[in-house]
């Protein structure tokens, strides 16, 4: 072995170097500009256009929003700060933001309860939401709607109470009879249900306290953002059923039950929920017993959910045709009856098909709880176009008032969006 | 344990109407036709009650009846002496209008921004992200009113048109943006323009007499003929050379500001922008999502196939990506024009005198007659929408993979 050798084994490195950065021309954010805004001529030219119009809409409102006044009492005060220069008068909002929110009849010193109730809303919804939750949490989702009626309409305990145990006693005598026969077990809950009611309705009157806890307030003081909130979750949640009932009577092989589906979806989905909401406030009065006066609000809900559940109804009967038919082959041969496949196996896939589907139509349908201002309720629309811009000091403040309620929608419909894509994700079981 | 469905033949017995699968359905539907009929017994006992109480009738005489009322936007003639159903007649119009007005420009919108989502350019894909995420999350209601708010509150008032250094100045000196609507040159016909338009008519047909007659002769000798600028000369050098050879029987009314407001041209108000462009900018976002999620619904391979056959880009997306694309597109774009014509019933926010705000409304609260009304305008509607599943219908079962 020579000497060279061993001198030249001296200069080996025994680590690798660390590998050098690429060329800015095939790599970092100048490559990437490159490729993502200037890869043609044609495509640089559009990157100017947009960020000319970028420019135009960001020189346009940037002033305007950061220079906004937070702490004028009316516009001509507001006028008075800003002293001619751009600016919003945001003071609308921290001045009328109650109104914004609760309407301008709710007593001012209960805003807490539709807080509180607004506050447990997100913890009722959460196990039904997010699966991974333990599921004892559903017990407070069944308590809710009552907890809610009562926090916001207040009035005797007894009425929100008593309707309570009526489920409560419907649905122990549903699961006891449920092995038996789904049918039978039905309509043995809904009896007992309605037993416990007509009885709880006596005991409520007989112990109707002279003050109750909470002072009642009657349904047309409700207003603002809340009764947007209050429609859309009461329609949609009330919907769902009757959609799941009518997509299954459209699927029906009973030609009266199918007729009868058919036409009722296909009237409602062909009429604009604006005539719907008109039925509600002229006709639908007429069609109830002489005398029982039944209020706006209950006549709205009725119409919002016939009309939402209609679509609804379309949706999940999409999501049954998709289902292969090997699913109720599959389930026919299992020997389960109609009510067992279709609770056991079809509804479950069918409905986890439909989400999106029934997402899409929850967003579009609060949305459209705005239409309500047409037929003067005074939703957040109708408060914007109605008590506020109508008065002596915020007469003529658009803008501010707009982007508020814009904010407030894109927030919440955005939100359910990304949701339900993130359900979607979570709900995936097919194999990629 | 199995269930029988077809236990062997014996005596019919009562319980059977329950437990045999046969007779199990006609059960259920007598059960089901009882419901309704009772329910509808109640309802119509009801009502017929609630109306003797309010001494009231159901009656249609009041379409015969004068409206009463003026409607200032209208395409075809009434005064306020006119009858209840020729308002009714100019709401059916005018909401025809709108929705006419706002299916163009709504797919226009949508088009461009769902291509432009699939650019490669990220700033304009993230703006497109952008528009149709802040428009599907808000309410069309509130977009109807911004823009109203901006034809009426930020738009000048015609006298800010007058004097010799105005405030505002008419666009190309020939529309005129106020807040009263937006004016605009209208055409004046004159001795002999019939024969203008009847050109011009006839040379859109041979236009596409043209175009046939270019894919025959090129499917028959595969030979390929010019297809852009003859197009282009057929439609406009006769219509032009007959338009000089009659003395230019056409001519173009200007708005001009005369006394308070403009004269002259055609007014388009306020109200039609407003509901006209936040109905198209709306619904462009949803149409912008079928549109993006068309064109990629069609698979990478196909446009590779089309390229290794040779064919260019141009004719790639003409002959083989948007004849598929189209198919997933059309049917949920008919049906958001079918939403356009249900969401223009939002008319009555701004005034503007549809089928809803006259019949629905100023006919309704003048005669009282809620009832006759609002079936009318369901009825209506429902025509119009069952019209449009029709049309919806007959496309799906024409462009209907025929698989073998």
């Amino acid at each position: 072995m020579s000497d060279t050798h061993a001198e030249s084994i001296a200069f080996v490195r025994e680590s690798s170097l660390p590998p050098a950065a690429p060329p800015d021309k095939v790599g970092g954010p100048l490559k990437w500009v490159k490729d993502n805004l200037f890869p043609t001529w044609a495509n640089a030219l559009l990157t100017v256009v947009a960020l000319y119009f970028l420019y135009l809409l960001l020189a346009g409102s940037l002033p305007w929003l950061l220079n906004g006044v937070w702490g004028a009492s009316s516009l001509s005060e507001c006028r008075e700060v800003l002293d001619g220069a751009t600016g919003a008068c945001f003071s609308v909002l921290t001045e009328r933001w109650h109104q914004l929110l609760f309407g301008f009849k709710y007593p001012s010193d209960q805003y807490w309860r539709p807080t509180l109730a607004l506050v447990l809303l997100f913890l009722a919804v959460a196990p039904v939401l997010f699966i991974d939750l333990p599921r004892k949490m559903l017990l407070f989702t069944g308590i809710y709607p009552f907890l809610a009626f009562w926090l916001i309409w207040g009035g005797p305990i007894w009425g929100p109470l008593f309707a309570l145990v009526g489920v409560v006693v419907g649905y122990m005598v549903y699961a006891r009879l449920v092995h038996n026969s789904f049918a039978k077990a039905l309509a043995a809950g809904l009896l007992a249900a309605i037993a416990v009611w007509y009885v709880g309705g006596f005991i409520g009157d007989a112990l109707r306290p002279a003050s109750p806890l909470l002072e009642a307030v009657p349904s047309r003081d409700l207003g603002g953002f809340m009764l947007n909130m209050m429609l859309g979750i009461t329609c949609v949640s009330l919907s769902l059923p009757i959609g799941i009932a009518l997509a299954l009577g459209r699927q029906s092989h009973l030609p009266i039950v199918k007729g009868i589906c058919v036409v009722f979806i296909e009237f409602v989905r062909g009429v604009p929920l604006i005539t719907l909401l008109f039925v509600a406030n002229v006709m639908l009065a007429y069609f109830f017993p002489p005398g029982s006066g039944v209020d706006l609000f209950i006549r709205v809900v009725i119409m919002i959910t016939m009309f939402s559940s209609a679509y609804i109804a379309e949706v999940i009967r999409g999501g049954l045709a998709a289902l292969p038919k090997g699913q109720y082959e599959a389930a026919d041969s299992l020997g389960l009856d109609y009510a067992q496949a279709m609770r056991l196996i079809i509804l479950p896939q069918a409905l986890k098909i439909s989400i999106p589907g029934i997402v899409n139509i929850a967003v579009g349908l609060f949305k459209d709880t705005t239409l309500v201002s047409v037929i003067s309720l005074f939703d957040i629309i109708g408060m914007i176009r109605g008590p506020i811009l109508a008065s002596t000091d915020w007469n003529g403040v658009y803008w501010e008032l707009f982007l508020f309620a814009s904010v407030l929608f894109f927030i919440v419909c955005y939100g359910i969006s990304q949701y339900s894509q993130w359900l979607e994700r979570r709900l995936a079981t097919d194999h990629r | 344990m199995t269930t029988i469905s077809d236990p062997p033949q014996e005596s019919f017995r009562p319980s059977m109407l329950l437990s045999d699968t046969r007779y199990r359905s006609i059960t259920f539907q007598v059960i089901a036709l009882a419901l309704l009929l009772t329910a509808i017994w109640y309802l119509g006992s009801n009502l017929a009650a609630n109306l003797r109480a309010a001494g009231l009738n159901i009656s249609f005489q009041f379409l015969g009846n004068p409206a009463g009322y003026d409607i200032n936007q209208t395409l075809i003639p009434y005064t306020s002496q006119s009858t209840n159903l020729q308002a009714a007649w100019v709401g059916i119009i005018n909401t025809l209008l709108v929705s006419f007005l706002a299916c163009i420009t709504a797919t226009i919108f949508g088009v461009i921004a769902g291509v432009l989502r699939l650019s490669n350019n990220w700033l304009v894909r993230k703006l497109m992200a952008g528009y149709v995420e802040i428009f599907r999350n808000i309410p069309v209601l509130i977009w109807i009113l911004i823009i109203y708010t901006i034809m009426t509150a930020a738009m000048p008032a015609p006298s800010a048109f007058r004097g010799d250094d105005p405030a505002s100045s008419m666009m190309l000196g020939s529309f005129a943006f106020t807040n009263r609507g937006v004016y605009i040159p209208g055409p004046v016909m004159g001795p002999g323009s019939f024969i203008v338009v009847a050109t011009f008519v006839a040379s859109v047909i041979g236009v596409f007499a043209y175009r046939r007659y270019a894919t025959k002769l090129l499917y028959d000798t595969g030979r390929l003929l010019p297809m852009l600028w003859p197009s282009v000369a057929i439609l406009l050098v006769p219509t032009i050379v007959m338009f000089f050879i009659l003395g230019m029987p056409i001519g173009l009314d200007y708005p001009a500001l005369k006394g308070f407001n403009f004269q002259g041209g055609i007014q388009i108000g306020a109200p039609l922008i407003a509901l006209w462009f936040a109905l198209s900018i709306y619904t462009g976002a949803f149409i912008a999502e079928n549109v993006r999620a068309g064109i990629q619904a069609v698979s990478r391979g196909q446009t590779e196939a089309a390229a290794a056959l040779g064919l260019r880009s141009g004719r790639i997306m003409n002959l083989v990506v948007l004849p598929q694309a189209l198919r997933v597109i059309i049917p949920p774009l008919i049906s958001n024009y079918l939403n356009i014509t249900k969401n223009s019933s939002l008319a009555i926010l701004v005034g503007y005198a549809d089928i809803t705000a006259t019949l629905g409304g100023i006919t309704l609260n003048q005669t009282g007659r809620a009832i006759e009304c609002v079936v009318l305008l369901m009825l209506f509607y429902l025509v119009i929408s069952l019209g449009i599943s029709m049309v919806m219908n007959v496309y799906n079962n024409a462009t209907k993979l025929k698989e073998r």
